[in-house]
């Protein structure tokens, strides 16, 4: 029969939550990593035994850990992440430059096809990549260096790099996305890179429309219809029908269209999720109501989906890889809030309830669909 | 020589040891010969406690010996004669200040 196993990243550790097709029972392990941010876990979509972990700390850096048996046990790889060259600087919160300096690994983005390839993205924001099994890492710098670096600044949450998306077809392609600097697409591999942010508004920037400079939280693609791209930025939630050469917006009749995550049901294209949040400063739900909001037009209408979910005195946040999708039918939405619950729903949303409700701090939410 | 080291249990769960680590140095006891040693018996330490390629010390990691604060000394100062000597052991902490 098949399963879920849901990969969730907190403050202060790693859980991971299992249950059958049904996905009525859970069982939580964890956590793993004790006392230390596990920022993302994410499992080899070809070979879902292997999963990769970044465990973090503020007192000892980073840790990469690696499980080859579906996360019951785990061992170190390379935990270096030494940038290519000197490494320049970037813009620092005042605006004087600052040099790159190695943070920590934000996101973990496995290959389609090969377990030991896989890619971090990181803080100060890069790019690496991993042939080995996450052995040893080597930037793909052709990323930092295509010309707009000097440019980029950190978002309230760090100078992160924390989408990476491959498309499925096989054609080199790949994107990913920095907080505060935009979005990019590499059509070599990730040899080569340029900004994708035509049509994106920012009224934080001088020029609003510059060619990089915003806040990009997420991006999502469904890998049936790898040219759509969606975007949660800082204000506004956007549409690309062209690879990210160019972008709409898409936040309609959204209470508020800043926000986090943002995700596609594993069979409907157009079908997509994001919770609204009050606003840059007030980082909860309006009202105190957890609303997740889904759109089955590719953004062209919104609805908010509530039962299940609190609809008094809830303010707490979702974060940018906190929400994730199983392939099962009905498709499975999950997400995991910083007070500490993962909300699960069984029937693509109509319907939630908390999976697990006292965790530390929700950092990251990945679902692997088990045969 | 035989130095005693001391170990923040993040550090010693993630070397999968208990209690204090006990290294044979051939060089002079400094700070760098003792974290070069630990590094090379326990590569997972590599980047937990100095950074991987400059070697400074990590902002909330503190070097305590014999009752005094040895963060800010020359990494190759030599440690005092009783951590030379076996006697005291050289203490690996993680700063009040993190969490």
């Amino acid at each position: 029969m098949s399963g879920v196993r849901v990969l969730v990243g907190t403050r202060k550790g790693g859980f991971v939550l299992t249950a059958d097709g049904k996905r009525d029972k859970w069982e939580v392990s964890g956590p793993h990593f004790a006392g230390w941010e596990i920022y993302h876990m994410k499992g080899s979509p070809a070979d879902p035994n292997r999963i990769y972990a970044s465990q973090s700390s503020g007192w000892f850096g980073q840790i990469v850990q690696r499980s080859d048996d579906g996360g019951k046990t785990w061992n170190t790889v390379d935990n270096a992440f030494t940038y290519d060259g000197v490494p320049g600087t970037h813009q620092w919160y005042d605006g004087t430059p600052r040099p790159w300096e190695f943070k920590r690994v934000w996101h973990f983005e496995p290959s389609l096809n090969d377990p030991d390839t896989v890619y971090a993205g990181i803080e100060d924001a890069a790019l690496f990549r991993s042939t080995d099994g996450g052995a040893s890492w080597t930037e793909l710098s052709g990323l930092r260096k295509h010309g707009t670096g000097p440019e980029w600044q950190p978002g309230a949450g760090g100078m992160c790099l924390h989408t990476i998306l491959l498309d499925p077809r096989q054609n080199d392609r790949m994107y990913i996305a920095i907080s505060a600097a935009g979005a990019f697409r590499s059509d070599d591999g990730g040899t080569s890179w340029r900004p994708i942010n035509k049509g994106l508004r920012s009224e934080q920037l001088p020029d609003a429309d510059a060619e990089v400079g915003h806040c990009v939280h997420r991006l999502a693609m469904h890998p049936a219809r790898p040219d759509v791209l969606y975007m949660q930025k800082h204000w506004d939630v956007m549409r690309s029908d062209d690879g990210g050469a160019s972008w709409r917006e898409v936040s309609g009749n959204l209470p508020t269209d800043f926000g986090f995550p943002i995700d596609v049901h594993a069979h409907e294209p157009d079908t997509i999720y994001v919770v609204p949040i009050k606003s840059d400063s007030e980082h909860f739900p309006i009202d105190g109501k957890l609303q997740v909001w889904r759109s089955r037009s590719g953004g062209e209408a919104w609805e908010p989906l509530t039962k299940g979910l609190p609809q008094q005195n809830c303010y707490v946040n979702v974060l940018r890889d906190a929400m994730a999708v199983d392939k099962l039918d009905a498709c499975g939405v999950y997400f995991g809030t910083t007070g500490g619950q993962v909300y699960a729903s069984r029937d693509a949303g109509d319907s939630w309830e908390a999976i697990v409700h006292d965790l530390p701090a929700v950092l990251s939410v990945e679902v692997q669909t088990l045969p | 020589m035989t130095i005693r080291v001391v170990l923040p249990a993040h550090l010693r769960t993630l070397a999968r040891v208990e209690g204090e680590v006990r290294l044979e140095l051939e060089r002079p006891p400094t700070q760098a010969t003792v974290l070069d040693a630990l590094e090379s018996r326990y590569p997972v330490l590599r980047g937990t406690i100095r950074d991987h390629v400059t070697h400074k010390r990590r902002a909330f990691v503190r070097f305590f010996a014999c009752e005094s604060d040895l963060s800010h000394d020359a990494p190759d100062a030599p440690l005092p004669d009783p951590v030379a000597a076996g006697n005291e052991p050289f203490l690996i902490v993680g700063a009040m200040a993190g969490g």
